[in-house]
């Protein structure tokens, strides 16, 4: 996958400002339920697990697991390099905390199932887009 | 939770109607829309000016409700639904169309759908042209590359091949049968038959998905009338009694994995229970499956967990021929949304009529007592089971 492939970003607002810029500091930053510790993601109001509304941005190691992925062949975008890998990975931190991400540095056909990575952010001006690495690379 | 059978057999479907399905209709989806729908009335020996109700689904790319009713002539309605919703729409039209019946608010609900899926929008292109930023729940989804169905529904393969060794070749089985299935249907998009190494061979889309695994980009529409079922009796076709409905499911899809407690379970699993108990059936009663089959796996899953195999054993089922016409349990004998064409799920529900009317033609099958038909979309799901 080339450095920076076409990429359709997110509109950053002040809800999720915290997960799309954390890269800026290296960090990937979920909302936490400050009184029973869930991590909520997409960012929303409530805690889903206490109804709990003091939610605070806290960062996370950056380590996950890969779940489930699909190599994309089909050429949707024309600027974007074929096959690319979407995958969704658990994050350490929480079973349940889970990203779609691609998963770059390591050649397509490589990813499997159980494979271990690691957060890297991709920059595009304001915007960091967490992708995700094999954790040795 | 079952709930109770208030609706059993209260409603039925009476007439069917179709469009020619290709890749370019040359119309607008107004005038597909409206052809399908006269088309449907008078199947069911009506006019426009017995219907007193319209319910369709689409997702911006459809005819609107209000426009077809006012193509035609109808003069007062009780009951417009324009639904906003996918493949996991198509059944719950028809039941919504059903409730209102069975309510006593209408006499006959005329249940349409159109698009130019084709020539017109099609998936995964919508979003690309735009290419602007994006928000709400596609931010999480779309920056990756996560551009259509295909692509999640590909993962959610992946880990069913992972967790019960599913295999691509058993998406083969369903490929190859229902082109053959398409083979016997005049309407069908696809009619030259395939074999695995035709499977095997097309190109990948979105592994484990390839070229064959996925439905038809389609032009047309398909209509059909839910009436009241003491006037169904005194039209002209055998009525396909709506004998339950359901829709739901769990937040087991790819595109909210935050929502998933299980990759590999699916909506019938949730929803199946209480559909046949309303029904009064099990699931060995049921005759025919119109599944919704926007990619071959779709099937394998449903038919775990609408009970017709255990978890895990749907690949073997099918591979075992058990979904063929002489099979245990009958899967798109139209071809399906594979090889018949998409018409987003609804196309499947006018086949299992015709299967119950028993006017199949070559494709009937021998005896059509119940048939199930559903339609999926992300996470979450609708079915129907209709009786003779």
């Amino acid at each position: 996958m080339a450095e920076k492939p076409f990429r359709i970003l997110p509109r950053v607002t002040g809800e999720n400002e915290h997960f799309w810029c954390g890269g800026r500091e290296g960090e990937l930053r979920f909302l936490r339920c400050q009184p029973c510790g869930t991590y909520v993601h997409p960012p929303a109001p409530l805690c889903p697990d206490c109804l709990g509304k003091d939610l605070q941005v806290e960062a996370v190691s950056g380590r996950a697991s890969v779940l489930t992925f699909t190599l994309n062949h089909h050429p949707w975008v024309p600027a974007a390099d074929h096959p690319y890998a979407i995958a969704i990975v658990e994050i350490d931190e929480q079973p349940g905390l889970r990203l779609m991400t691609n998963i770059v540095g390591c050649p397509a056909e490589s990813v499997h199932v159980g494979m271990r990575v690691r957060a890297v952010f991709e920059e595009h001006e304001d915007v960091f887009v967490p992708l995700f690495t094999p954790e040795g690379a | 939770m079952k709930g109770e059978d208030l609706a059993r057999n209260r409603a039925a479907i009476t007439g069917v109607g179709y469009t020619p399905l290709s890749r370019d209709s040359g119309l607008g989806v107004e005038a597909l829309a409206l052809q399908a729908s006269l088309s449907a009335i008078r199947d069911a020996g009506l006019a426009p000016r017995d219907i007193d109700g319209v319910v369709s689904y689409g997702v911006g790319d459809s005819a609107q409700v209000r426009s077809v009713a006012q193509a035609l002539g109808l003069e007062a309605s009780n009951w417009y639904a324009d639904l906003y919703g996918g493949g996991s729409f198509s059944c719950l039209s028809v039941a919504n169309a059903a409730m209102a019946v069975a309510l006593g608010l209408c006499r006959h609900v005329l249940v349409y759908r159109a698009l130019n899926g084709r020539s017109g929008r099609r998936l995964g292109r919508s979003t690309s042209a735009a290419m602007e930023a994006v928000g709400g729940a596609e931010q999480f989804s779309v920056p990756f590359g996560q551009l259509a169905p295909v692509q999640s529904y590909g993962m959610l393969a992946r880990r069913h091949m992972i967790d019960y060794g599913t295999t691509t070749e058993h998406f083969g089985h369903v490929a190859v049968t229902l082109r053959a299935n398409a083979v016997r249907n005049e309407r069908a998009i696809m009619r030259k038959a395939i074999t695995l190494e035709d499977h095997r061979e097309s190109r990948w889309i979105a592994e484990p998905f390839r070229l064959l695994d996925c439905c038809q980009e389609t032009d047309g529409a398909c209509a059909l009338v839910v009436s009241r079922s003491e006037i169904a009796r005194d039209l002209p076709h055998p009525p396909a009694h709506v004998s339950s409905f359901a829709m739901g499911g769990s937040g087991a899809s790819a595109l909210s994995p935050d929502k998933v407690d299980d990759f590999t379970t699916f909506f019938p699993a949730h929803i199946a229970p209480g559909l046949y108990a309303r029904a009064g059936i099990e699931v060995g009663d049921i005759d025919l499956a119109a599944l919704y089959d926007a990619f071959t796996f779709l099937i394998i899953g449903q038919l775990e967990d609408f009970g017709f195999c255990e978890k895990g054993e749907g690949g073997p089922f099918v591979a075992d021929g058990q979904i063929t016409p002489e099979g245990s349990i009958p899967v798109g004998t139209n071809g399906g949304l594979l090889s018949e064409g998409y018409v987003h799920g609804l196309n499947n529900v006018l086949e299992a009529v015709s299967q119950l009317r028993g006017d199949a033609g070559v494709r009937q099958l021998e005896s059509v007592e119940v048939a199930l038909a559903s339609g999926w979309g992300a996470n979450v799901g609708s079915a129907l089971v209709l009786s003779r």
